[in-house]
């Protein structure tokens, strides 16, 4: 390239214009995210996250639903019966194979989020073919231990992070 | 270029004049002697002085809170001026707040958590009344904000408990210079000593006014911190901008122009 | 660009049967626009920013506000403690507010100046003023939202001025309460009006574009464009300028919305309302004390507001009462004199309005608004026919290139 005075100019005067666009686009993008981000769970949402509850109260063929973000959460004090039928399973016969171990920490106590993995019904307790949850939507059936055995969703009933603080009290989120 | 600086000038005297006269406005009519204080949140740089915050909430709390609620403020807020979560937690949990009621129907009390906003003192406003003479104590989470002179008519205040002259009539009330009408319902709360720092400060009377004024700005004012070092690097690009924005329009009107 | 008019393309293709991309391409791009346009031909566009402002921080509101009795007061500080960025949008949609009557009062003042209302654009103004009333009218619901002291004694005091209507004003203000008092459904049907009101604004301002485009604009020296060379293309010239002007502006704009954002408001409305207190001194936003001082200065209830209305509505027959020729005040010595004199008068309103009907106050804001309806209705008639008018220059282009002589450089 010819380096003559003209040529020099123009490029001067495109970078000063380069930069003005460049300035006036990230200008526009940084008064975007304020807006986009807004709709993020707020302060107050998020203080919620977490509850604790007591298992004290429960006894053994008893649930409990308790409201965690918005969703019902399921804790079932499970009986011997239940528990052994969750375990005494052919594992890959499952649609989603998932062992009884890995889904309740403390095997008496079985806690779920009570959403249809399907479309996000509520299913029904100690319902269905296999004597654990059954979903009325569009007819899920789920086992003792939350498990999809039959019907159109894809996969178990979801378990949420939680730990137990004491023998009866458990934090979830 | 001459045209732009009369727009600047006109802009700037006219928003000047207008914003002289409302001011006028809100400062005129009272008998109120406000003396205009300098606070640690003042000024674009100034910040709310944590320490004197959590110092304040001591003073809110030992003093204020038998009185006034702060309903618009979470437990959980006060990890914003440097409290600890444990500290939050233990702090929430001297209070008591109604639990959901059971299963069969009946409200407990359960002690409260870092979710819940600041207890209330009263059930409800008639009970406030009831206790107060018949009026209600101001909520404090907005009062800096809900006043005019802000934290400087609060400093008066809170100092402004004087003898009151021979010929004014106090019924029901006390004698302050800085209130409107010189007559106020709260007798003087804050003498000096009336609380004990955690942190071993002294608790003078100027002291607890400060520190119970920098907790209330930042009740009223959570995002104050994060507003103020927010507004000065959108300040600073904006003035970028505005620079490159001009040479670039300088570039393009050079055809026109010559 | 060719590929808009020869229908080829995605963008041709559209184009040829919904001309979309081609009016944009007129209104933006290629716009014949006067040479000469100094930096108050910058707040149209400016007060089009701000609309566009106003609407999206407010859509994004909307979207956290609850608005009941109950709950009004309470989601206001929601969203200025809880919500992500909660406070920035609604300190943004607070001054924007106040942002938006500066940038239309100056362009407003700017028309008055440089005769932008007389023939062919008077339903330009028309609209203009239109768009003005519906400003207010939207301003005035959302300050009611919040629902503070001021918001519910200034909904009080508003409403109740229909009450002044012979025969029916008691029907009327039941009508407009949904009630026996400002209440629940009053805050409510605001808020209904209020999201809706911006969006009749934006069709306003189209036909507001439309009807400037039918003529073109006004410039500084009021005469209409002789051929081609007193025109330039509004992209690049005016995109950049406008960009310019309105990152200015910005700037200002974010130095109060960062560090003052509660100087343009009032105190009393972060006390939740009380319906059995009311401030000691109600004042309406800034923006509208001057026409709240005319409402004051006339001692008749019925009165008062009819003068208040008058005082935008005597704007419409603007074209008409002016009798000059000459379109640009630079042109009108005796005129100029008097747009300055009325420019004063306003901010003495504004003062006014603002301050405790008592005392001086009264006779002043009495003077000032039989000042405000003289200017209109005796001085711009009589000053068009007694006043002659300096010489007009032959063509815009004339005057732009004779002007670096003229200043001797």
């Amino acid at each position: 390239m010819k380096n003559n005075p003209t040529d020099e100019k123009k490029t001067r005067r495109d970078f000063i214009h380069i930069t003005s666009g460049v300035t006036v686009a990230t200008g526009i993008a940084a008064a975007g995210w304020p807006l986009i981000d807004q709709m993020n769970p707020s302060a107050d949402v998020l203080a919620l996250a977490t509850v604790e509850v007591d298992l004290e109260p429960l006894q053994p063929g008893q649930s409990i639903s308790v409201l965690w973000r918005g969703k019902p959460l399921f804790i079932r004090y499970r009986t011997e019966e239940e528990i052994s039928k969750a375990n005494d399973i052919d594992l890959n016969a499952l649609k989603d194979p998932q062992p009884d171990e890995d889904r309740a920490k403390n095997s008496k106590y079985l806690v779920m989020i009570g959403v249809c993995t399907h479309l996000g019904c509520v299913p029904l307790g100690q319902e269905g073919e296999y004597g654990g949850w059954f979903c009325p939507c569009h007819g899920s059936h789920y086992d003792t231990s939350g498990r999809i055995r039959k019907g159109p969703a894809p996969t178990n009933l979801e378990i949420p992070p939680y730990v137990f603080l004491d023998e009866t009290t458990i934090k979830i989120g | 270029m001459k045209n732009y600086y009369q727009i600047i000038k006109i802009f700037f005297i006219s928003f000047i004049l207008i914003n002289a006269f409302l001011s006028n406005v809100f400062a005129a009519g009272s008998d109120a002697k406000i003396t205009k204080m300098n606070f640690s949140f003042d000024g674009i740089f100034g910040v709310i002085d944590k320490a004197s915050a959590r110092r304040g909430l001591q003073v809110y709390n030992e003093i204020c809170a038998g009185c006034h609620s702060l309903e618009h403020v979470s437990y959980r807020n006060l990890i914003d001026i440097g409290f600890s979560n444990e500290q939050v937690k233990e702090f929430a949990s001297q209070f008591e707040v109604m639990a959901e009621p059971d299963s069969d129907g009946e409200i407990s009390m359960r002690p409260a958590i870092p979710s819940d906003r600041f207890v209330s003192p009263y059930q409800n406003d008639n009970q406030a009344k009831a206790m107060n003479n018949g009026a209600i104590p101001p909520d404090l989470s907005l009062i800096i904000k809900a006043r005019a002179g802000g934290a400087s008519y609060f400093y008066s205040l809170l100092k402004g408990y004087e003898e009151a002259p021979e010929d004014k009539e106090l019924s029901n009330g006390y004698y302050n210079i800085a209130y409107p009408g010189n007559v106020i319902a709260m007798p003087q709360p804050l003498y000096g000593d009336d609380v004990e720092y955690l942190d071993g400060t002294e608790a003078s009377m100027e002291q607890e006014i400060v520190d119970l004024i920098s907790f209330l700005a930042w009740t009223a004012q959570p995002e104050l911190n994060d507003r103020k070092s927010m507004g000065f690097r959108v300040f600073l690009f904006l003035v970028f901008m505005t620079t490159v924005l001009f040479i670039s329009y300088r570039k393009i009107w050079k055809k026109i122009k010559s | 660009m060719s590929n808009i008019k020869n229908g080829k393309g995605v963008i041709g293709w559209i184009d040829y049967r919904l001309p979309i991309f081609s009016t944009l391409q007129h209104t933006l791009i290629d716009y014949p626009t006067p040479r000469n346009l100094n930096y108050w031909w910058n707040f149209g566009s400016l007060a089009g920013i701000f609309l566009m402002i106003q609407i999206i921080t407010g859509i994004v509101l909307a979207m956290h506000y609850t608005p009941s009795v109950e709950g009004a007061f309470a989601s206001i500080e929601h969203i200025m403690r809880d919500v992500n960025y909660g406070w920035l949008i609604r300190y943004i949609h607070m001054n924007g507010a106040s942002f938006f009557f500066i940038v239309v009062y100056i362009h407003i003042f700017r028309g008055l100046y440089y005769g932008s209302y007389k023939s062919p654009r008077e339903v330009l103004w028309w609209l203009g003023l239109i768009i003005l009333l519906l400003m207010m009218a939207t301003a005035f619901m959302g300050y009611v939202l919040p629902w503070g002291q001021m918001s519910f004694w200034g909904a009080t005091v508003i409403t109740n001025l229909f009450s002044a209507v012979p025969v029916v004003g008691t029907a009327v203000v039941e009508w407009l309460w949904g009630g026996f008092a400002v209440d629940n459904a009053l805050l409510n049907r605001f808020f209904a009006l209020h999201y809706l009101f911006p969006f009749l604004i934006v069709g306003v301002v189209i036909l507001h574009i439309v009807a400037l485009h039918t003529h073109g604009s006004n410039n500084p020296l009021g005469i209409d464009r002789k051929g081609p060379q007193d025109s330039i293309p509004f992209h690049p010239y005016y995109t950049i300028k406008d960009l310019f002007g309105l990152s200015f502006v910005l700037t200002i704009f974010a130095a109060v919305v960062f560090y003052a954002p509660d100087f343009l408001g009032h105190p009393d409305n972060y006390i939740p309302a009380d319906p059995l207190k009311t401030p000691a001194h109600i004042v309406p936003e800034w923006y509208f004390l001057p026409f709240y001082a005319i409402l004051r200065a006339v001692p008749d209830k019925l009165g008062g507001v009819i003068a208040m209305i008058s005082a935008i509505l005597i704007l419409f027959a603007l074209p008409w009462l002016d009798t000059s020729k000459v379109r640009s005040a630079t042109f009108r010595p005796i005129y100029k004199k008097f747009f300055w004199f009325l420019f004063i008068d306003v901010i003495i309103l504004t003062w006014v309005g603002g301050s405790p009907a008592e005392g001086h106050f009264i006779l002043i804001g009495q003077l000032a608004t039989i000042y405000y309806f003289a200017h209109f209705i005796i001085f711009m008639p009589i000053i068009g026919i007694i006043e002659t008018p300096k010489p007009l220059p032959n063509s815009i282009s004339e005057s732009v290139l004779n002007k670096p002589i003229k200043d001797g450089t």
